[in-house]
């Protein structure tokens, strides 16, 4: 292979784009903190619109909304938890990707467990029956039952 | 109930529940959320008309009256696709206050000059502002509020006369 076909080959190997995550937007904060907790929220604020998305990865025209208000919020001094319960209050819990521990979470987390320990319980109770239903031979039985391997034994 | 039927009942209630919340999934519209304003009144607001800058609509315009708040854009092909039906909604005495979303106001007179206009309040939300309150996420969505100015139902994408044959009707019917 030529030569400068080979190192512009190798030049084009680098030239793989890189793709962005998130959607390039130029925020100005007044604090380090601000810019973290603003990354923060747009990583944990999922999309409404455009589901499996958190608002700093979707482009969609709402998530863009939320994303403005949550830069508004942020940068008038807002905390987390406003931020979260302004989203909430409009958007519901499905808003937020880390979710708080509601009744109808719990059951989602628990009934599996509950499930295996029930199938557990069920397999144990089954084994101890069938132990314990093994009939043991009264000593009427054990004497027929000599007999019968005496006169297999005679018949060899 | 003795101990064998008890052994035989249980496992098949619970296949059955099973059965049928995993049926009901099936056929559940996992984009169509609930929203959390059912019950409360509308957001507070003040908005344009969409006709005349100078003239100002807030929550009042819910009192008094059941309703349909009908949350549409230019943009958005499903809202031309159910405008006629509530063009023909309007003919029958429905009121319907219309809220265009995030907009450009001179094409949504337009297109109310040339489709009609069913509405009865017409309000300009060019940045959202209202929406984002209600926590609208995509248009069309048409919520339901009672004469108390209290959101009572809320659906997402258009309203045909099927499901307003279906559900819709009798629910806006039930408003009080």
């Amino acid at each position: 292979m030529n030569k400068h076909l080979r190192s512009i080959l190798v030049a084009l190997c680098f030239c793989v784009p890189l793709v962005a995550n998130a959607a390039i937007e130029a925020h100005e904060f007044d604090s380090p903190e601000q810019e973290e907790l603003f990354r923060e929220l747009t990583r944990e604020l999922r999309c409404p619109k455009c589901q499996n998305n958190n608002i700093s990865d979707s482009n969609a025209g709402l998530a863009q909304d939320l994303r403005e208000k949550t830069y508004q919020m942020v940068k008038s001094g807002s905390d987390k938890q406003q931020v979260l319960d302004y989203m909430v209050a409009r958007y519901g819990n499905f808003v937020r990707y880390d979710p708080p521990l509601t009744p109808a979470v719990l059951t989602l987390w628990l009934a599996p467990i509950g499930i295996i320990f029930i199938g557990g319980f069920t397999v144990w109770r089954l084994a101890r029956r069938k132990k314990s239903a093994q009939p043991e031979l009264d000593s009427q039985e054990q004497q027929r039952l000599a007999e019968l391997l005496k006169q297999t034994e005679q018949k060899k | 109930m003795n101990k064998r039927a008890m052994y035989f009942l249980l496992p098949l209630i619970a296949f059955l529940f099973m059965a049928v919340f995993l049926y009901r999934g099936l056929y559940s519209d996992a984009t169509e959320l609930e929203s959390v304003l059912i019950g409360k009144p509308v957001p507070q607001f003040t908005l344009q008309d969409i006709y005349q800058q100078d003239k100002q609509h807030d929550a009042a315009i819910f009192k008094g009256q059941p309703l349909l708040l009908n949350v549409w854009a230019t943009w958005c092909p499903t809202c031309r696709a159910e405008h006629t039906f509530l063009n023909s909604l309007a003919a029958q005495g429905v009121k319907i206050v219309g809220l265009n979303y995030k907009d450009d106001r001179s094409k949504a007179i337009k297109w109310l000059e040339q489709l009609g206009n069913p509405y009865q309040v017409n309000l300009y939300d060019g940045k959202g502002l209202l929406a984002l309150d209600l926590g609208v996420y995509g248009a069309p969505e048409t919520y339901f509020i009672d004469s108390q100015g209290v959101i009572r139902y809320r659906h997402v994408g258009d309203v045909n006369a099927r499901n307003w044959q279906e559900t819709l009707g009798p629910i806006f019917s039930g408003l009080e």
